[in-house]
């Protein structure tokens, strides 16, 4: 799993959206390889493995947004079948998917299932011209009426969610790799920039101001690979704490991305503005990281929730009570954190 | 076996409180957890007790009580657990 983040950090150094591409695809083969009956393991991963197919992820919609307990896609039983009813968003490599994991609900129980891209009452509309990662090949699907066997569905109702979490904690892990990836390429641009611009009379690199940016972003760089490097080792020991670990590395490398990505325009002057030079795209790319697979306030959110419930714990095992009280089970309520813009 | 009971429970016990929470409670309907809880829980089951949770255990009569999950390890490591 770390050799898999070092994968990702280096395909994010360069492109955002060829890095994306092996994300959204990786998530939906982990998630059949952890979750999928017999017969969809034996169909479909074979085929995710050669690139024979690609897969895509359907779970954010137009008025759910990153919330997945406020999807409204509904699957309803039809005999030994289901008709999926609803709309996916910003599905990231959906114009050319062959296989999306779409995320529903089934007498209001989150489930998920594996849809086909021929299968009629599917149709995929393409979405262009987005602010970052415009490779992307961003999609929206409508299902109407759109039929699916039960061998499709993957977990049982109930465990949507949960089935989604799957692909979700592997695609939250790759975007704070990718995220370390662009923070290095907008420190190997500035080097580059700074080595070689003069202004004032001396090389930028010589102004003490620039040597300023620099160091933050090499600082931060460094803090957000080893976190991700820690939250991979703990992902790789099926350590259950890596949960925490891998929000917390894609909060700092998502932000730390923007930061860097910030300065390195602001080294590069006006031709930092410019398509001419990467800090341009990279920019709108890291701004891309901080809302995919979790807005950084969705990190931000869970990080804090998870720190206190980790105080009231060992609160608990002093014998003494952080709040003076008994919380109702809906205060005791994880703070949902199930955010996937795509 | 009580003693998966009184893990499970301290495991449930590093997220909410449990002195109110019965063995037959429903802590899904009880608003006690959610998917991300679910996630780690399995994982825990998993490297804990050294099992696999396949895709035919997940379903809510296997998770949604402590009852439920204590028997659900019974079944996976050859022990009875009495409900």
């Amino acid at each position: 799993m770390v050799t898999y983040g070092i994968l990702h950090e280096e395909l994010g150094r360069a492109c955002s959206s060829v890095r994306t591409l092996l994300t959204v695809h990786d998530m939906i083969a982990h998630t059949i390889l952890r979750w999928g009956g017999a017969g969809l393991k034996e169909r479909w991963l074979p085929l995710l493995a050669k690139g024979e197919a690609i897969g895509a992820l359907g779970i954010s919609e137009p008025n759910a947004g990153s919330d997945i307990n406020a999807v409204e896609t509904v699957a309803v039983a039809d005999g030994d079948e289901f008709l999926l009813h609803g709309q996916k968003k910003w599905i990231s490599f959906g114009q050319i998917a062959d296989l999306y994991l779409v995320l529903c609900k089934y007498n209001d129980l989150p489930v998920a299932f594996l849809v086909e891209r021929d299968r009629p009452g599917l149709s995929v509309e393409p979405i262009n011209d987005m602010f970052g990662t415009r490779g992307s090949m961003l999609a929206l699907a409508t299902f109407k009426h759109c039929r699916v066997p039960k061998e499709n569905m993957i977990g049982k109702p109930g465990f949507g969610a949960t089935v989604a979490q799957t692909a979700l904690g592997l695609g939250r892990y790759s975007v704070a790799c990718g995220a370390v990836g662009i923070a290095q390429a907008c420190l190997d641009a500035c080097y580059e920039y700074a080595n070689s611009t003069k202004r004032s009379g001396a090389f930028l690199k010589e102004h003490q101001l620039i040597q300023q940016m620099i160091s933050d972003i090499i600082t931060d760089s460094v803090a957000a690979r080893l976190l991700c490097r820690q939250a991979g080792a703990m992902r790789e020991s099926g350590d259950f704490q890596d949960i925490m670990h891998t929000f917390i590395a894609k909060y700092h490398a998502s932000t730390a991305a923007m930061r860097a990505a910030d300065r390195a325009v602001q080294i590069h002057g006006a031709n930092g503005c410019s398509p001419s030079y990467p800090v341009e795209r990279l920019m709108r790319d890291a701004k891309i990281m901080e809302i995919i697979e979790g807005s950084t306030q969705i990190q931000q959110i869970t990080i804090a929730n998870l720190g206190f419930q980790e105080f009231e714990r060992q609160k608990l095992m002093a014998g003494g009570d952080s709040a003076g009280h008994h919380a109702s089970a809906p205060e005791r309520r994880q703070v949902e954190f199930d955010a996937v813009t795509q | 076996m009580s003693e998966y009971k009184q893990i499970v429970r301290q495991f449930f016990s590093r997220f909410f409180r449990t002195d109110g929470l019965d063995d037959a409670d429903d802590v899904f309907a009880g608003g006690y957890v959610n998917s991300l809880f679910a996630i780690q829980l399995i994982a825990w089951l998993e490297k804990e007790f050294s099992i696999t949770i396949e895709d035919d255990d997940l379903q809510l009569t296997n998770f949604s009580t402590i009852n439920s999950i204590a028997q659900m390890l019974g079944r996976k490591v050859g022990v009875v657990v009495p409900a």
